[in-house]
């Protein structure tokens, strides 16, 4: 069941609360589920349950590498490891370990990466990944999903225990805005149509999903119909979605709290190249590294609002 | 207590006002373990280390690695006590467009010698510097600032035995041994155990002092300047928190606020002990 009850309201969950309650909830209901961080327990809200299941919750201490490679070994005498950092750290700090300890040895394992891009705000550009996603697509059978609201965020953790490969999955522990009735189940690797539309289609995630929203309601009061598709699984990528809404509005725009390359952007081109070329502009982070401050100025900052959405929208269809 | 003793002592004192001012603009921060190197950060920069502040590039100058970059506003606080910028910057810290980001960043900020914020990475990146001085002939000296936690990572145990291969005399490690990292104490989060015994065992010249008193930073400092083959080690114990009596109280202190009141009080109690010192 999904149920789409978006109004522009932020969900009064935090992303941590559901990260704290639910990978506890996992691990009690599944004896082989065990989480593993790196000194960020209390980031996410697991710290007590995991002080009081020390066998089920290992803090690895600031050692994100070294935290893969334990995770992997845990893989490989049947546990189903739950990993955490934040993104920056999940992703590059420990990529190596990840793709061959995890990726090529067949070690399987779900990553959190927490903050994601613009997410990350007071920690400042070295805590800002805008290339996570480019990482882990890269790797062979990989996952990746960025999160949307904090009930797709319940939903997806369920099925990562189970899913097999490494699964990469981004989310800020703040909230978001409400997109999903609590209780709704999203499955990975199906994008979920939003908002219907007849002259261009925007594929969003993450935070982008709430500006792609707005951009839309603003557009439809200038008299453009666009419809709006959560791709939160940016790997695979759903091939039939991408096709079905390039079909139907001949104009494509992707908006991602990520560098343009490697992530969605590139994600919706390949498909759009090679099955279905329509004209396709990105709202995205321009090939730069992150900086600090509030997550509205970076928004401003790195072009990732709904006006930069709605002038894409335009943009892309003056070239149909 | 001498004079230069207390010389020290105030420039301590006015690095917690300077470093807690900056985390105040923003309302919270690492402030732990800000606190915790004000000492260590006020002897380097008010006796040790060779800088010119109206020259933050100065090739001759001694450099600075603060590897627990999410301490940056307790460098700002130094840098700005010490004229590398203006002291009203320090309101500026985390601001968008700001030169104060939350962790240490060579491209921003006048003064500060590398950027760090991904624990472990800086440690490498001050041995390259020490061989970099080295090779080119100079006198300079690298300090490094690590954090207990941090060296968790095991990169930070790659660098330390380059250095030590390498034979790099001007490097010192001062080892922020405040007992706590993010997730509570580092006993129960991941033991490190003696770091003294580890830091002799990498074949570093060794030494373990209260890193919360001038005095014995000072003296473990001048006898680094001896140089050889052997990089040095000061192991500083040191309260995280250090001189804010109600962070060192609060165990989980690796974030705290700093709201207006609290640096109101805060400020007027490191003033008057500034007062008494500067007599
Ligand atoms: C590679 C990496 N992993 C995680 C973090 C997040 N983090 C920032 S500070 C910190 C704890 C640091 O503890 P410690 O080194 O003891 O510093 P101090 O107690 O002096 O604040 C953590 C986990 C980080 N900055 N870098
Ligand atoms: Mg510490």
């Amino acid at each position: 069941m999904i149920k789409i009850v978006y109004n522009g309201e932020l969900d009064p969950r935090l992303c941590k609360q559901v990260l704290g309650s639910t990978i506890p909830a996992l691990a009690e209901a599944d004896p082989d589920v065990i989480y593993l961080d790196s000194d960020l327990m209390n980031c996410i809200g697991t710290a007590k349950w995991g002080a009081a299941h020390p066998d089920r919750a290992i803090n690895c201490g600031i050692a994100e590498a070294n935290m893969i490679g334990v995770a992997c070994g845990l893989a490989s005498e049947g546990f189903k490891p739950i990993v955490h950092s934040f993104g920056c750290f999940s992703s590059r700090r420990c990529f190596d370990q990840a793709f061959l300890s995890a990726g090529y040895a067949k070690n399987d394992i779900t990553i959190l990466g927490t903050d994601p891009g613009v997410t990350a705000t007071m920690n400042g550009g070295t805590h800002m990944p805008f290339e996570d996603m480019a990482l882990y697509r890269a790797l062979p059978g990989s996952t990746v999903i960025d999160i949307t609201d904090p009930t797709m965020l319940e939903s997806v953790l369920h099925q990562c225990v189970d899913l097999p490969g490494v699964k990469y999955v981004r989310v800020g522990r703040k909230s978001y805005a409400k997109v999903y009735e609590e209780g709704s189940e999203t499955p990975i690797g199906k994008a979920i149509t939003l908002r219907e539309g007849s002259d261009a289609v925007v594929f969003a995630t993450g935070i982008m999903i709430h500006e792609a929203m707005q951009a839309a309601q603003a557009l439809e009061k200038e008299g453009i119909s666009v419809a709006v598709v959560d791709m939160f699984t940016v790997k695979p990528i759903d091939v039939d979605a991408v096709c079905e809404w390039a079909g139907k509005t001949g104009a494509v725009v992707t908006a991602e709290n990520h560098n343009r390359y490697g992530g969605l952007t590139s994600a919706v081109s390949e498909v759009l190249g090679a099955r279905c070329p329509v004209p396709i502009e990105h709202v995205a982070v321009e090939d730069e590294f992150g900086e600090v401050g509030t997550q509205s100025y970076l928004q401003k900052r790195f072009g990732l609002t709904a006006e930069h959405v709605a002038e894409a929208v335009r943009k892309v269809i003056s070239r149909k | 207590m001498t004079t230069e003793t207390k010389e020290l002592k105030a420039l301590a004192a006015k690095i917690r006002i300077a470093a807690l001012t900056a985390i105040n603009s923003i309302g919270s921060g690492h402030t732990g373990g800000a606190l915790s190197i004000a000492d260590a950060l006020a002897v380097l920069y008010g006796r040790e280390m060779r800088v010119d502040p109206a020259n933050p590039s100065w090739p001759e100058r001694d450099k600075l690695v603060c590897s627990k970059g999410h301490a940056g506003p307790a460098v700002y606080g130094t840098l700005a006590v010490k004229g590398f910028f203006p002291y009203e910057e320090l309101r500026t810290l985390n601001q968008g467009g700001t030169r104060l980001p939350s962790h240490c960043d060579r491209n921003k900020t006048p003064g500060i010698d590398m950027t760090t914020g991904s624990l472990g990475q800086g440690v490498s990146l001050a041995c390259g510097m020490a061989l970099g001085e080295k090779l080119r002939g100079r006198d300079s000296r690298v300090f490094l600032i690590v954090g207990d936690g941090e060296t968790n990572e095991g990169q930070v145990w790659e660098g330390f035995s380059f250095a030590s291969a390498k034979k790099l005399g001007n490097l010192v490690v001062l080892l922020d041994w405040n007992k706590r990292q993010l997730d509570g104490w580092t006993v129960d989060i991941h033991d490190m155990g003696d770091f003294e015994a580890k830091f002799k065992a990498f074949g570093f010249d060794t030494v373990k002092v209260n890193g919360n008193d001038v005095d014995e930073l000072a003296a473990a400092l001048e006898r680094t300047r001896k140089g050889g083959d052997k990089p040095y080690a000061i192991v500083m114990d040191t309260v995280k928190g250090a001189g804010i009596k109600e962070v060192a109280e609060t165990a989980m202190n690796h974030t705290y606020p700093v709201t207006d009141e609290n640096l109101a009080i805060w400020k007027e109690r490191l003033e008057a002990e500034i007062k008494e010192l500067e007599g």
